[in-house]
């Protein structure tokens, strides 16, 4: 009773009952429990789908996602444009890391129609440092706003100003701040501007500074450890039964990282080691990723020091009205802050592709491992658990 | 968790102290150099070709028409207009953009009360930031988004070429005719400019997808000569190809060559190919003068209209002045002979040396037919009416290249000498050499023009083609007098060509006389344009029609002589000189004669 008194965990030895086929007993007109809608009702991360929780007091007995609210068809307006006209729309599956849409649509044509041995180096290279500059903005936003769930706003805030020079760094790059558009069948669209290199150094020692500072907030905090640490476990079971990936998985002692396992681009040239953990908790998880953070800004100092001076930025294609690919299918995975995020990209021989299907990691994570996840929390941890498993609701719904 | 963790997150307080790192007015913030903001486009750069348009995966783009900007060759008269409502700035239209006229600022801040005015025309409408610099250009280096270098067609070796009049100018391979017309943009320029219209861009579509048979189709379309256009058309939609404002023009003429070369000479097959297999009589006759391209097309449009045609030909054979004066090098005869023969299958009955005026008056014809097109072009040599151009060795290019065809005996001396800087001078020019390196095993051939280099009318690969072969090409000089001695021409006197027009913009050569030559030479050829015949016309017929300034028959838009309207007239006497146009004013002429014919119906 002591216990459950400080650790803030619930006497469950008679709510809910469980009946003959093993199924929970919930009947709302006992008055034990309660139905509640947790969005659709927020433009942010959490808030775009909606959770019908079963709650008993404020425990979750019960937890049903709904997705369906943010549904745009991107892919389908993807197949009723040009090869070349796909990009600017694909970033807009996910913004939380779109430079990984314009990779997939870019390596797909490739690859179907036969470019990609063709690629320039240069333009390789630049594509990594966009992908790892993706990442890290990514996880400038994700690791402290995993604090910011439990209302840390302090870290968050760090985070969002460092991510916003990162920012400023893809907008010399690219031209733009979030809508990159920078990846593009054949290469991509610019090279390094004068200074750049510097001026990202100069931000990645504010970063170094960033981890250090956010460690001591966040991982050597009390309340942060208490409401984190054996929460949302994920066992290393769960993650072949859900397919579960990239940080999460690694968080869960299963090493997966499609970097490693099945080089792409020049990752086969940097020197890195996915960091892991075992205990599969909102903990681990985040640690992991501040452990990523690390690596990242490592691993885009490798690029910048590896990368070649100058070189195309594109391959001398065939006109991109008139391309046409011939037919064939494929399936391009890469790593992206949250895991193997793949497309699959079928072409017909028009200048059209025939089909294009997006597959992340919220598809899984924020779906059907939520819900399983969610009974027994506590309904103040659910951004917090969402959060943590990198729920994107407009990449789970396109 | 032990109790450090209680006290160690309370380090974020060492922040305190430090300076603020927002920005205190983020409105005034400047991007990036490369920042993707507001369109800027310079109109006077911009032709309007609308590939904009065509790549704006969001179809934010229109094309509209500016005030002030006029519809012209090459340059559609029409502006890209941005719905800011659609864009989402991805610049795809300024990377694809064929003039590098359309650019991004980065001007991003912009605050508007009225909606409307986030649809606005870039260049044309005020906005602030047209002279910032800075914003997304076109990417360097090799970023292209179609092929900015042409394929280039394989011809024989000057060596190979230079005694011989056999063509020198291969065809495409199929996977060179694929590669240059994937470079197409389909902004359809070309077509606004071409004589006949024709449609360019469907047919290089059809080169793209190898559909011979659709390309034949869009080609008869407009015109009925592809063989003889695809080899030496003037290309005026070349010169104002979108794609070769900041790269190569697309080989037009060579792709409808490609098509047309890919069909076997089979008259039978063309009929299959064409649809024309059964065509109705409406039993209605016309007679045409002239077998060159305006009379061949004239025929041909009225063919598949049904009518019942005839040509007069002066000459032995069709063709006119493809046959008689352009060289067979450039076009080979078997090639016109396969056009001639298609349209001699619809049923255009062909009637040789006959000569109007003479063998049968144009009278006559007005009784036997419903109505006559005559297409009698320009056969009559200019002379330059110089000191000595009377002599027996001075000779008019047109009649030269004439009697080469013919046959005739072609006076051909060691050292010849042209006067005139235009393609039929050029022609005879390597005519001769061929003549000279057939006879005497080396060429002297001088070539002088008025214009200089830059402004010579010939097509630039002639001029380079004919140096090849070993012909002197000295353009910028005058000529004075034809030197005789003993009544025989010694040379040509030349004065150093300052200006040709004066200020009125009239025809008036300045000279330096200090800078004199003399180009030695046997004979001495003219070649400075051509004058029409037109003796078949009695002084009765004069009288009833109409002639302008420049002594040329007035007509009105459908070729239909003023005062008489059973009388069409079309070819180089009104319009030209060159192929193109005669194949649009034959074609125009029919659908004439067939308003004419019909206009009870």
């Amino acid at each position: 009773m002591l216990n459950n008194f400080f650790g803030f965990k619930p006497d469950r030895s008679k709510y809910p009952s469980v009946n003959e086929d093993g199924s929970l007993n919930i009947d709302l007109s006992s008055h034990q429990y309660t139905k509640l809608w947790l969005g659709p009702n927020h433009p942010g991360v959490t808030g775009n789908m909606a959770m019908e929780l079963t709650l008993n007091g404020d425990e979750i007995v019960e937890g049903k996602t709904h997705v369906g609210y943010l549904h745009r068809g991107f892919e389908k307006l993807i197949e009723r444009r040009l090869f070349v006209q796909g990009f600017p729309t694909s970033i807009r599956m996910c913004v939380a890391e779109p430079d990984t849409n314009e990779y997939l649509i870019a390596a797909c044509t490739e690859e179907l129609s036969g470019y990609d041995k063709q690629i320039p180096d240069m333009a390789k290279w630049l594509r990594m440092l966009s992908l790892e500059m993706a990442r890290l903005q990514g996880l400038l936003r994700g690791v402290p706003g995993q604090a910011g769930t439990y209302s840390l706003g302090i870290g968050v805030q760090w985070g969002v100003y460092l991510r916003d020079l990162i920012l400023d760094r893809f907008e010399e790059l690219t031209g733009a701040r979030v809508y990159h558009m920078y990846i593009i069948p054949g290469g991509v669209r610019g090279l390094l501007p004068e200074g750049f290199k510097a001026r990202m150094e100069d931000n990645l020692k504010d970063i170094d500074d960033f981890i250090v500072r956010i460690k001591k907030l966040m991982f050597d905090n009390a309340i942060f450890k208490k409401r984190s640490i054996g929460q949302g476990i994920v066992t290393k079971e769960m993650v072949d039964k859900y397919g579960v990936v990239g940080t999460t998985a690694r968080a869960s002692g299963v090493k997966r990282d499609v970097r490693k396992d099945n080089p792409y681009l020049f990752y086969d040239q940097l020197d890195f080691d996915p960091p892991t953990a075992e205990e599969g908790d909102i903990y681990a998880r985040t640690f992991v990723r501040w452990q990523e953070l690390i690596q990242t800004v490592d691993l885009i100092r490798q690029i910048m020091a590896k990368m070649p001076e100058k070189g195309d930025i594109r391959a001398q294609m065939p006109n991109v009205l008139n391309w046409r690919i011939p037919k064939g299918e494929t399936y391009v995975r890469i790593e992206s802050g949250r895991g193997e995020y793949g497309m699959y990209y079928v072409t017909d021989g028009s200048d059209k592709p025939r089909r294009v299907n997006l597959r992340g990691p919220s598809y899984t994570h924020g779906v059907a491992l939520l819900e399983d996840l969610l009974v027994n929390t506590n309904i103040a941890d659910i951004h917090a658990l969402m959060v943590s498993l990198q729920t994107c609701p407009p990449e789970i719904e396109r | 968790m032990n109790i450090k963790d209680i006290f160690t997150p309370f380090t974020a307080w060492s922040g305190v102290l430090k300076d603020p790192v927002t920005i205190k007015n983020p409105i005034g913030r400047e991007a990036a150099p490369r920042y993707r903001g507001f369109h800027d486009n310079d109109i006077n750069v911009c032709i309007g070709c609308g590939t904009c348009e065509a790549i704006c995966e969001n179809q934010a783009i229109d094309l509209v028409p500016v005030d002030g900007i006029d519809t012209k060759s090459g340059d559609s008269g029409l502006r890209p207009k941005i719905d800011y409502g659609r864009c989402c700035w991805c610049a795809l239209c300024v990377d694809i953009c064929t003039t590098d006229s359309l650019r991004l600022t980065n001007e991003y801040t912009w605050v508007d009360t009225d909606a409307d005015n986030f649809r606005f025309i870039p260049g044309v409408d005020p906005k602030d930031w047209y002279e910032k610099e800075d914003g997304w250009r076109k990417p360097v280096p090799n970023y292209n988004f179609y092929g900015k270098e042409r394929v280039h067609m394989g011809e024989l070796h000057a060596d190979e070429r230079s005694d011989s009049f056999i063509e020198f100018v291969k065809g495409y391979s199929k996977e060179q005719a694929q590669q240059e017309a994937d470079r197409c943009v389909s902004c359809g320029i070309c077509t606004a400019t071409c004589p006949a219209h024709m449609g360019i861009p469907e047919y290089i579509k059809a080169v793209r997808n190898d559909d011979m048979e659709e390309g034949m189709r869009v080609l008869y379309e407009t015109n009925p000569l592809p063989e003889i256009c695809g080899r030496i058309c003037t290309h005026k939609c070349e010169d104002v190809c979108s794609v070769g404002h900041t790269g190569d023009a697309l080989s037009i003429r060579w792709l409808k060559r490609y098509i047309a070369d890919q069909i076997p000479a089979d008259t039978d097959k063309y009929k299959d190919i064409l649809g024309t297999g059964d065509l109705a009589k409406n039993g209605k006759k016309i007679a045409i003068i002239g077998s060159g391209p305006s009379g061949l097309s004239a025929a041909h449009y009225l063919a598949l209209l049904g009518y019942s045609c005839t040509i007069f030909e002066k000459l032995p054979k069709a063709g006119g002045m493809m046959r008689y004066g352009i060289p067979e090098y450039r076009l080979p005869y078997d090639q016109i002979d396969k056009d001639v023969d298609y349209i001699a299958a619809l049923g255009v009955e062909f009637k040789y040396n006959v000569n109007i005026g003479t063998d049968i008056t144009l009278e006559q014809l007005e009784k036997d037919y419903d109505a006559v097109f005559s297409g009698t072009g320009l056969h009559l040599g200019r002379s330059t009416r110089i000191p000595g151009s009377d002599n027996e060795n001075v000779y008019q290019s047109v009649d030269l290249l004439r009697d080469i065809v013919l046959e005739k005996p072609v006076p051909v001396k060691e050292r010849v000498v042209v006067i005139g800087g235009g393609n039929v001078a050029m022609d005879i020019t390597r005519s001769m050499a061929r003549l000279q390196m057939q006879q005497f095993g080396k060429v002297n051939v001088i070539t002088t023009s008025l214009e200089d280099e830059e402004h010579m009318p010939a097509d630039r690969e002639e001029i380079v083609e004919a140096r090849e072969e070993g012909c002197s090409i000295i353009p910028g000089y005058g000529p004075q007098e034809i030197i005789i001695e003993d009544g025989k021409v010694k040379g040509l006197k030349v004065w150093k060509c300052l200006s040709i027009f004066d200020e009125k913009g009239m025809f008036n050569p300045k000279f330096d006389q200090a800078e004199e030559r003399v180009f030695e030479g046997d004979m001495v050829i003219e070649s400075i344009g051509q004058g029409m015949d037109l003796s078949y016309l009695t002084e009765e017929i004069k009288s009833k029609i109409e002639f302008n300034n420049r002594g040329r028959i007035v007509v009105d838009a459908d070729f239909q002589a003023k005062g008489l309207p059973w009388l069409f007239v079309g070819g180089d006497i009104i319009e030209g000189p060159d192929v193109i146009h005669g194949i649009a004013n034959g074609h125009r002429a029919a659908m004439g004669i067939d308003k004419f014919l019909n206009q009870g119906r």
